[in-house]
């Protein structure tokens, strides 16, 4: 089988200026990053991002308008999908309904002509990867979303592809059984070894499974990086906003010193925050602070309270979410600028209503002044 | 409640007539024990199961040449949209609405000794002697796939429309050819249209009276044309009713077969 499969070596990608055009629109615009052998790497990204198109492209589904793919270093423009050796799984599952579990594991091997034999005990293995051993003579309509989605996945690794890649496989999932297959594909891609591309537009599945992400926007990669970086790092307003809960106080860059900018609202207030490394002073900018940075403490702070590392602000509780675990509060520090803060359920009421007096404080280093 | 006027006009128009048909044909013969054995004459005879084996053998013919014509047709229309999808569908269905008779006398314009066809064929000096294409097997069997193309075309269509195209994209996806995500995803999805639609040419087949009646030579006779014959020539009424009723058996126990195919069908929920 290893002549089939382009990606013989360790499964490493690499996108070279990919680009795709539908007519006048550009959906995938010159794209570059490179994906380790061993890898998770998740491409997210609202709808019509570029980010399944991104995909079709490494699978050979989408031709390829601008730019290379690599595969260990191979150039693969000219290699039908079917010679590529990927393992694929689909959004819709795409079991085939005439064919039970155990056949529809045995299609790649049926198709590389694997000796019977073989056949039969890694399509065993690969059912026990995935947990449905039982489920070997059963077929698609029998089965639940869950199983539907293992079978998939089962098919996708059973000839030991270095590399897979998955378009939204959880996206007909409820979320507790999402959450469950998150960590079994995780699970399985680490025991394996291999290169995962995972499309999805869930910021929360792909900050769960990934190593690396790519945020696209528009067909571009706006950012790639760990999802604790990413996170804590935003580089850009649609980063902040796409991934988690994120506060954007609007204001005016007032000075920058040291990698320390400070932000001037329209109401006079000034907040620091670490500097964006293209921002100058003068220029209109957002301060971000995600909402469980932030200590919220009734009544307003002492004028003297304010400290160097630190930024304060009083304000006024306009609202409270009962999450369950955790309890949102929004305060208006200023006309028209209500800042989310996220408090840990602990049981201690903190406000018996709405409408009292609320200090807000974070670390100067929890924030960040991005360009607007 | 709202199918009693259908009921209604069908036993009256259809149903009331052929039983009518029956009794007084059979009747002429005389009692059961002289009915039947007129009928055992009439079945073994050597005109009827003539007919009977030509009849079988250019519907088996008609239905596997409209199969292998229709498939491709059918998998254009099923994986195309836009315009090209209604002109092709257009040249499908224009003619299924067009009289049967005006079709066939189209035909006989185009296949005859100095027809369009021998004339361009002759013309172009492929051959020397037009080809005798009217008034033997060969134009009954292109008048009658002619008029059946549509039947096949139309269940092929309706039963790949249901294929996911996601399916043969994950088969190539997964390492198989062309030919192999063909055969063992596309055809085989597609097989109960196959089974459905060679039902029902043959079962239409079987009854074709005008076609080879108009294009056939004299050895190409039907069993439909033997039923004609024996009312309208040798005045047989009993002999007709005996293989009407034979003709009406074979379509009905095939039709049971294509509506037990279609119901588990849908008990499967394809």
């Amino acid at each position: 089988m290893s002549d089939l499969a382009v990606g013989a070596g360790r499964g490493t990608i690499e996108l070279r200026q990919l680009s795709k055009r539908y007519g006048k629109e550009t959906v995938v615009d010159s794209v570059s990053t490179t994906i380790a052998a061993g890898e998770f790497f998740s491409l997210l990204g609202p709808s019509g991002s570029g980010k399944t198109t991104t995909l079709m492209m490494v699978a050979g589904f989408a031709e390829v308008d601008g730019g290379q793919i690599l595969i260990d270093g191979v150039d693969i423009a000219d290699v039908p999908p079917q010679r590529r050796g990927f393992g694929m799984v689909f959004q819709n599952y795409a079991i085939f309904p005439h064919l039970s579990v155990a056949e529809n594991v045995a299609f790649p091997l049926r198709a590389r002509k694997l000796p019977a034999d073989q056949i039969v005990s890694r399509v065993r293995q690969a059912l026990e990867l995935v947990k449905l051993e039982r489920y070997a003579d059963r077929f698609s309509r029998e089965l639940s979303g869950g199983q539907q989605q293992r079978v998939a996945i089962a098919r996708a690794i059973v000839f030991q592809p270095n590399v897979v890649l998955m378009d939204e496989p959880l996206g007909a999932l409820d979320k507790n059984l999402r959450f469950q297959m998150q960590v079994e594909i995780k699970e399985i891609q680490q025991r394996l070894g291999m290169t995962v591309v995972y499309v999805t537009h869930d910021q929360e599945e792909a900050m769960n499974m990934s190593d690396r992400i790519a945020i696209m926007n528009s067909g571009r990669i706006e950012q790639v990086g760990r999802p604790a970086e990413i996170y804590e790092n935003p580089t850009s307003n649609f980063i902040a906003r796409f991934l988690g809960e994120a506060n954007l106080v609007p204001g005016t860059v007032e000075a920058i010193d040291a990698g320390v900018a400070a932000l001037r609202t329209a109401g006079g207030l000034l907040l620091r925050a670490r500097a964006q490394t293209t921002l100058r002073v003068g220029t209109a900018a957002h301060l971000f602070v995600r909402p469980e940075r932030i200590e919220i403490s009734a009544g307003h702070a002492a004028p003297g309270a304010i400290h160097a590392d630190a930024n304060v602000a009083n304000g006024r509780l306009t609202q409270t979410s009962f999450l369950g675990n955790i309890l949102r509060h929004a305060v208006e520090i200023e006309p028209g600028i209500a800042v989310t803060v996220d408090v840990q359920n602990s049981r201690a009421d903190l406000f018996r209503s709405v409408d009292q007096p609320a200090t807000l404080s974070w670390q100067t280093d929890d924030s960040v002044i991005l360009e607007r | 409640m709202l199918v009693v006027p259908a009921v209604v006009l069908l036993a009256l128009v259809f149903v009331g007539p052929l039983l009518w048909f029956f009794i007084r044909s059979l009747a002429e013969l005389g009692g059961p024990a002289e009915i039947a054995s007129h009928a055992w004459a009439v079945v073994t005879s050597r005109a009827v199961l003539t007919a009977l084996s030509t009849t079988n053998w250019i519907s088996l013919l008609v239905t596997v040449l409209v199969l292998v014509i229709s498939y491709p047709v059918a998998y254009y229309l099923a994986t195309n949209q836009g315009w090209r999808f209604s002109a092709v569908l257009f040249c499908i269905v224009v003619p299924y609405f067009t009289s049967i008779i005006v079709r066939t006398y189209s035909w006989m314009v185009l296949l005859g000794r100095n027809g369009l066809v021998n004339q361009m064929l002759l013309k172009s000096g492929l051959i020397d002697e037009p080809l005798a294409l009217l008034y033997t097997k060969t134009g009954v069997l292109i008048g009658m796939v002619y008029v059946l193309l549509p039947y096949m075309v139309l269940t092929l269509f309706a039963a790949m429309k249901t294929i996911d195209p996601s399916l043969m994209r994950a088969a190539r996806g997964l390492g198989a050819s062309g030919f192999h995500a063909f055969t063992r995803v596309y055809l085989p999805l597609s097989m109960h249209g196959v089974v459905s639609g060679s039902l029902i040419v043959y079962i239409l087949a079987i009854g074709f009276f005008i076609t080879p009646g108009l294009m056939g030579g004299p050895t190409d006779v039907m069993i439909a044309m033997l039923i004609e014959r024996s009312v309208e020539i040798t005045f047989d009424w009993g002999g007709a009713a005996v293989m009407s009723l034979l003709l009406l058996g074979a379509t009905l126990v095939l039709y049971s077969i294509y509506y037990r195919l279609t119901d588990v069908r849908r008990m499967m929920g394809a």
